[in-house]
Order: structure tokens, then sequence, then C-alpha cells
């Protein structure tokens, strides 16, 4: 099989680039785009540190060919906000000290944006649930936890979205 | 068969550093001509945050603000020597060469600061600012950045400084046992309660609460971060994780992160801690080190929680459902032999 020349809508820019067979949407992300804040913890979905959007929807992208994504619109932590101002989710994870080694950072803020873009206002079960498929060795998950959920307070108050 | 609660509790005695010494970190520091401050380390932030505690400790020795500091580390090729980030050490080991380091770049700041306000550096002072004046003369002043540039193409100085922190290696007499084997030890005592359905064996932390004693906090937020962590770490050494689940046989063994089991958000109960501070003489502005102990309390603490509810004694970990049932069923037998 040759390599080939696919599109991808990423972060709001149509991105061009030649990929090997069923490459990753990680590999293409990481390798080719340079977005390093996709980590990949495992390859081969246990960990999350990869999560990424697809037309707003988390999805692991060590687990996705990229050829599969198709028109989609990608967004990852780097596409967050296009002024790469922090947003308030970032914003919470900072002030509660959310990270320690950082590695399940990006993927945690991409899975906590998911489920606030979905379900604004979540009960603490429900964010535990929507963090589930993402790992934490460092901080014990209850300071992400707490930043989700001052995260979603601050944006009931100021009626904005994630970011 | 019902659920059922218990208390355990475990107190932890931590040696700060290389057991017996003979551990050295060292620390190289240079002002750049901004009027920053590089310190070099071959030391390694693991996420405890390391940097941001050498920085602090960097800023409050040079007295020039924390956000002029920049934290190189982690290089051993090229970085002054260090042991290793391990045994809790770092905190206190290059937290201390940076301190000397610092003490040494200050003075080398102060000199040129002295020519500059022809004044004596023994009657200059900081103000933490990024400001040098005469002591009591606050407009006698020269900002930091100006003294840097001074340095650089004025007088054609260096303003550096070098650290070394080794506490001596003290061997053990092999007749009497003598030794001197630690700098400083940090306290910990943690108390869990569990609660354990005797049907199936899980084992749910319902509360855990620590105390700890970890010399003076140079940073409160982070010392906590590593105290909730361990505490997580504590509860998937206790209760989930294992390279080796059927041990003595080693197969299957665990390969990836869908078969080896660790706790998530959801077996993470409501951790509370208290620090308290009591100043190590040997430490850097009094402080020991926190690191690998947060783990070592809440461990044995959940294992005596299980055996205080069910009346049982238990000594390995992880204590699994199986392991659980096993102990029911063994006291059941005795109870009926
Ligand atoms: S790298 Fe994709 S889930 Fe671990
Ligand atoms: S901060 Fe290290 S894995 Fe989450």
């Amino acid at each position: 099989m040759e390599d080939k020349l696919i599109r991808l809508a990423v972060n709001g820019r149509d991105e061009a680039v030649v990929i090997q067979p069923l490459a990753t949407l990680q590999d293409v992300l990481r390798d080719k785009l340079e977005l390093n804040a996709v980590k990949s913890g495992c390859g081969q979905g246990g960990c999350g540190s990869c999560s990424v959007l697809v037309d707003g929807e988390l999805q692991l992208s060590c687990l996705t060919l990229a050829e599969r994504v198709g028109d989609a619109e990608v967004t990852t932590l780097e596409g967050l906000n296009e002024t790469n101002a922090i947003v308030p989710l970032q914003q919470a994870f900072i002030e509660n000290y959310a990270a320690q080694c950082g590695y399940c950072t990006a993927g945690m803020v991409m899975a906590a944006k998911a489920l606030l873009d979905r379900n604004p206002a979540p009960s603490r079960d429900e964010i535990v649930e929507g963090l589930s498929g993402n790992l934490c060795r460092c901080t014990g998950f209850a300071p992400i936890v707490r930043a989700v959920q001052q995260a979603a307070q601050a944006l009931s108050d100021t009626g904005e979205e994630a970011s | 068969m019902a659920k059922v609660r218990g208390t355990g509790f475990a107190a932890v005695n931590y040696p700060t550093g290389m057991h017996l010494g003979g551990d050295p970190t060292q620390s190289l520091i240079h002002m750049t001509p901004a009027g920053d401050f590089v310190v070099t380390m071959a030391s390694v932030d693991l996420g405890q945050g390391l940097r941001t505690v050498l920085a602090q400790i960097a800023a409050e020795t040079l007295g020039v603000p924390y956000e002029s500091i920049v934290v190189e580390t982690a290089d051993t090729d090229t970085g002054p020597h260090c042991t290793g980030t391990f045994a809790s050490r770092t905190t206190h080991r290059a937290g201390n060469a940076v301190v000397m380091a610092a003490q040494e770049a200050r003075k080398a700041m102060l000199e040129v600061a002295g020519e500059l306000l022809e004044a004596s550096p023994e009657d200059l002072e900081t103000d933490g600012d990024g400001n040098i004046h005469i002591k009591g003369v606050a407009e006698k002043s020269v900002s930091v950045g100006e003294v840097a540039g001074a340095a650089h193409f004025g007088y054609g100085k260096t303003i550096a400084g070098r650290g070394a922190y080794l506490k001596p290696p003290s061997p053990m007499d092999p007749e009497t046992g003598e030794c001197d084997p630690d700098s400083t030890q940090a306290h910990a005592c943690t108390v869990v309660e569990v609660e354990v359905d005797t049907e199936t064996g899980m084992v749910e932390v319902i509360d855990m609460k620590s105390v700890y004693e970890v010399g003076q906090q140079v940073n409160p937020d982070l010392v906590k971060g590593q105290i909730v962590g361990g505490s997580w770490m504590g509860i998937g050494h206790a209760l989930y994780e294992t390279t080796a689940p059927g041990y003595p046989a080693i197969d299957p063994a665990p390969v990836d992160f869908q078969n080896y089991l660790q706790p998530g958000a959801a077996e993470m109960p409501d951790v509370t801690c208290e620090v308290l501070e009591y100043p190590a003489e040997s430490g850097p502005y009094g402080g020991k080190g926190v690191g690998e102990m947060v783990t070592n309390g809440p461990i044995p603490a959940i294992v005596n929680a299980i055996n205080n509810a069910l009346d049982v004694r238990i000594t390995q970990i992880p204590v699994t459902p199986e392991v659980v049932l096993r102990a029911l069923d063994e006291k059941k037998a005795q109870a009926g032999a």
C-alpha cells in the first residue's frame, strides 16, 4: 500500500498531509502537524491521554484511522482558543493544581470539555463518569474533579461555553 | 452477609535522602544580560513541582522576583551532578545546593551594585521586586536589570554562584551498628475507614484522614497535591494494583492499562489532610521532604481497617475480593474447628 494525501480539518484549519496507510489520527496530529498536546500513553485505547474532539465528540485519536475522519472537524487542546488565551476550563485546572506531571492533562481537559459541552451542569457522579476513560497516575483525580466542578460553576455564572 | 465497616491507622517516620548519606546534589546559577537568573540542575522534576520549589528557594535567597528565575533540569550530560530524584531527597538536597549557589550569586550581584551605587556591598539590600538599594535609603537604588547590564557590558563580570550539598557518607560501625543514617525525618499518620462487602469481598475506602509533618513547607499547595495523589496511590496498592495477580505464578501478568487494575476517580474518597510545620535545621528554609512517604501510611492503614472490620489478619497486598473471601473462609473454618 502506498502513502496517500488526505485532507483534515484541524482546529479550524484545512490541512493536507501525506500519510502512511492505516496511520492513526494520533500519529498524524503529533508527527505531521506537531500538535503535541495529543499524548500517547498507551496507543491502544487504555489511557485517554490522546483524547480529541471529532465533530464535538470525544474520541481516542490512537484508535481512529486518519483516513476515516473525512471532513469532520478535529479539535485538539491547541484549538481550544484561537488566540491561545487560557479558557475558563484551563484556568480551573490551574487554580485547582489539577496537574502534576501533566501527561494526562490535555486529555482530561478535552474529556471535560466534551462533558461540559453536552451537560453544562454535571453532578459529581456525571463528572466522574465523564472522565472515566482518562487515567491519571499523579493527582488522585480529586483536584481534576474539583477543577471541572469549578469550570461548570464559572460557565454557569458567565453563561459562556467551555471554551 | 453484610457490609461491615472498620477503622485502621498507620504511622510513618520517613528519612529524607539516601540512607547513610553520600548522595550529593550540585547547582549552578548565572545571571543573564536581561537580569534573569538561570538555575541549572541535573535533578529531575517528575511532576512533584521541583522546578517551582527550586525557583522559590532561588528567588528568596537571591532577593529577586520569582518570575525572574528560570530553572533548567534533567540534563545529566551538561548539568551539575545530582544523585537523583528519589528517596524524597530533592527539596532537601537540591534545595540546599540552590541556597548555596544563590548566596554566592547574590554576593556577586551586590558587588556590582555596590560599584554602581558607590557603596559597600554590606550596606545594600534587595527589595524582592527587582531593585537593590542602600539600607535605609530607598532612593539610592539600582534595578537588577541595570546591574546585569553593567556586569556584562561595563565591567566584564559574571554574576554566578556554585552550590554543592553533600551529607557526608556515614558507614555503619560493624561492631556497634552506630551510624548517622539521615539528615532529617518527616512524619505522618493516616486514619482510614473502610466498608467491606462480606458477600463480594469488595472493599471501599469511605474516608481517609492524614496528618503530616514535613518541616517548613516550601509550597503548601504542592505538598497537598502530593498527599492527595499519594492517598490514591495507597488505595491502588492496597486494593488493586499488582503485576502478578496469580502470585506466586507470574502468568498471566497484566501488560496494559486494560488489565492492570487501578482505582479511578469513583474510588477516591474525601481525603483530608493537616500539615504541621516543624522546620528542619538541615533543610533549605527548614524544609524536609514529602514525596514517597505519602503512600506509606495509607497502604497499611487500609489493610488494618479491613482486618478491623472483619476480625481477620490479612498481611498481603493488594487485598483483592479473593483475598478477603479467603480470609473469611479461613476464619469460618477455624471457628468450626
Ligand atoms: S494513547 Fe490513546 S488511549 Fe492511550
Ligand atoms: S498529572 Fe501525571 S498523569 Fe495526571
